[in-house]
């Protein structure tokens, strides 16, 4: 399959597109052929500059202003089924996010083309080949693209690095296509925004995990006075501790919630299920401290400390502040 | 209200999953499977669901006849009904294929809400439930951590990346629930009694109009499978009382303090 055309779904949040699209646009240039981006909302094609400079020679740009409350999945693939038949790019990607999962998903059905999610990389072998980990990053898949065009690969956000392809904005195309009756019931009445102290767990370089071996949710207090004693850390926590609603899900690392890749990232009192694994392995330097000697966390650990986090955490917050002043 | 909840037998997943090397398909054969974690949260929100709006709960799943426990597990929590869909020919489906069987079975059950988890806990691909909403023509409200219903308005708090949306969306709808939404109940001894009396249709994509689905994914094959490389071995010990200065020095040497 000759890659003549790639295009990259981009989420627009003030006239800013997301990280990952950029990312994407990134590694869609070095798989050669002509890079595009499609983007449905009000402002999108404020982020013409942002796309061009990541490698975008056009945007086919949605702006409605009913796309500012609309649930995006419904709407945004029939738009974006009817571009695709107009202008027949051979690859479309998406981040794995909320949103483009929604569009993605319903975009395959629509086409009746293929979709691999999950991506963690892209290479060109005779078509495209999306290289995945599966059963929490034990084994590496690779699917190859054959035949049926579009292929959808939806790929995981941080899996490439954003870097200025030095390209100007790009050429704005509208997207006349009415937005169907149908779609209008299904909207976003308010949107409300988690209100992070500190760093953000993705773009941490030291991050803190806490899960069941803490005891009990007081005790992630423990896990703040370490980050603050820290000063560029965030704290994370297990599924396991977000199910049991001891901390909010915008705070879990692993499969089902973020991915992570700090300098260093630490684990207390987690087990090391598949599920967590699956969003921390790519940290550059694991430390764990668990109670537990056989925990699989420690097959990861680079340091791992066999002993009761509930004492080894306020000792090491301890030491930090005493180095610090 | 007609609550139609996806459940899906998976091994569990407490082992390592593995792929048979010849056929990539997941290896079945003498692993436990149980219902998927993430489902027992789908099928606890329609329960309560149909307790505040009455009406009942249906529960639809595609899998080997094993997925019978399944489905059984769900109807001793309190589901009215329960289908299966059955056949050999469906082994190694894809995402695509999954979701027509179900959308196909769910339209013949009728619905006002279809209930799904986020992704499987085995598969996670994560596009199913949208898939479904689509071939049902009906909005998708993905990754609920609450729902409501007034009249005919599904209400829900919606994971973002940034936080939560509240949306709203005309019933009939699509929703797939985070894990966390709810307490799932366990299944009591009358329950249990009370779910081998309850109707269970078994059935196969014959029965539903669908000639020839399944088998190998259209467009996609797998060139290779390979164990990802183990990280290197690293040093663990005993905390002696001094554990947190091993890690002071640590996180020294890595010059993140």
């Amino acid at each position: 399959m000759a890659l003549n055309k790639i295009w990259v779904f981009a989420e627009i949040a003030g006239g800013k597109p997301d990280t990952v699209a950029l990312e994407l646009l990134t590694k869609a240039r070095s798989l050669g052929g002509t890079v595009e981006a499609v983007a449905f909302a009000p402002d999108a094609a404020a982020a013409a500059g942002d796309l061009g400079a990541h490698g975008a020679t056009t945007l086919y740009a949605g702006t409605d202003p009913l796309w500012a409350d609309l649930l995006l999945g419904g709407p945004a693939a029939d738009s974006l089924a009817a571009l695709v038949e107009e202008h027949h790019p051979d690859l479309v990607l998406f981040g794995m996010t909320y949103n483009s999962r929604d569009v993605a998903g319903r975009l395959a059905v629509k086409l009746r083309a293929p979709v691999i999610t999950n991506g963690l990389d892209l290479s060109d072998g005779e078509g495209v080949v999306v290289h995945s980990s599966v059963f929490g990053g034990s084994l590496n898949v690779a699917t190859r693209f054959e035949g049926i065009t579009p292929a959808i690969a939806i790929i995981k956000p941080k899996s490439f690095a954003a870097e200025p392809s030095g390209g100007g904005p790009a050429a704005v195309v509208q997207v006349t296509t009415p937005i169907a009756e149908k779609h209008r019931s299904a909207r976003v009445t308010e949107r409300v925004a988690d209100v992070a102290v500190g760093p953000k767990l993705e773009e941490a370089p030291v991050v803190i995990s806490g899960g069941r071996g803490l005891g009990d949710s007081t005790n992630f207090e423990l896990l703040d006075q370490l980050a603050a004693a820290l000063g560029n850390a965030a704290v994370g926590a297990s599924r396991a501790v977000v199910d049991a609603g001891w901390v909010p899900y915008a705070m879990q690392v692993g499969q089902t919630g973020k991915t992570v890749k700090p300098a260093v990232y630490m684990a207390f009192g987690i087990s090391g299920a598949m599920q967590h694994t699956v969003g921390m392995k790519g940290a550059k330097a694991i430390v764990a401290v668990n109670r537990d000697e056989n925990a699989p966390i420690f097959k990861l650990a680079d340091l791992g400390i066999v002993g009761d986090a509930l004492k080894v955490l306020p000792a090491l917050t301890e030491e930090l502040r005493k180095r610090r002043s | 209200m007609k609550v139609v909840v996806c459940v899906k037998q998976i091994p569990d997943p407490n082992t390592t999953g593995q792929l048979d090397p010849t056929t990539h398909l997941l290896k079945r054969d003498g692993v436990e499977v149980v219902i998927d974690p993430g489902d027992e949260f789908g099928v606890e929100a329609g329960l309560q669901m149909v307790e505040a709006q009455g009406g009942e709960v249906t529960v639809v799943s595609m899998g080997p006849e094993r997925g019978l426990d399944a489905v059984r597990k769900a109807l001793a929590m309190g589901a009215s009904k329960g289908v299966l869909i059955s056949d050999d020919g469906l082994r190694g489906s894809d995402a695509l294929t999954t979701a027509r069987v179900l959308a196909t079975a769910i339209r013949r059950e009728g619905f006002d809400l279809v209930i799904t988890a986020t992704e499987s806990t085995d598969g996670y691909s994560g596009v199913v439930p949208q898939m479904i909403a689509e071939l049902l023509d009906v909005p998708a409200v993905t990754f609920a951590k609450t729902l409501a219903v007034e009249g005919t308005t599904l209400k829900v708090k919606r994971q973002t990346e940034a936080g939560f949306d509240l949306v709203e969306a005309t019933l009939p709808a699509l929703v797939s629930v985070t894990a966390g939404v709810n307490e799932p109940r366990y299944p009591s001894l009358k329950g249990i009694m009370g779910a081998k009396s309850k109707p269970l249709d078994r059935i196969t994509p014959t029965d539903l109009g669908l000639e020839g689905v399944g088998g190998a994914t259209a467009g996609q094959s797998i060139t290779s499978v390979e164990a990802a490389p183990q990280r290197a071995a690293g040093t663990i010990v005993k905390d002696d009382g001094e554990g947190y200065l091993r890690i002071a020095e640590f996180l020294a040497e890595k010059k993140v303090i």
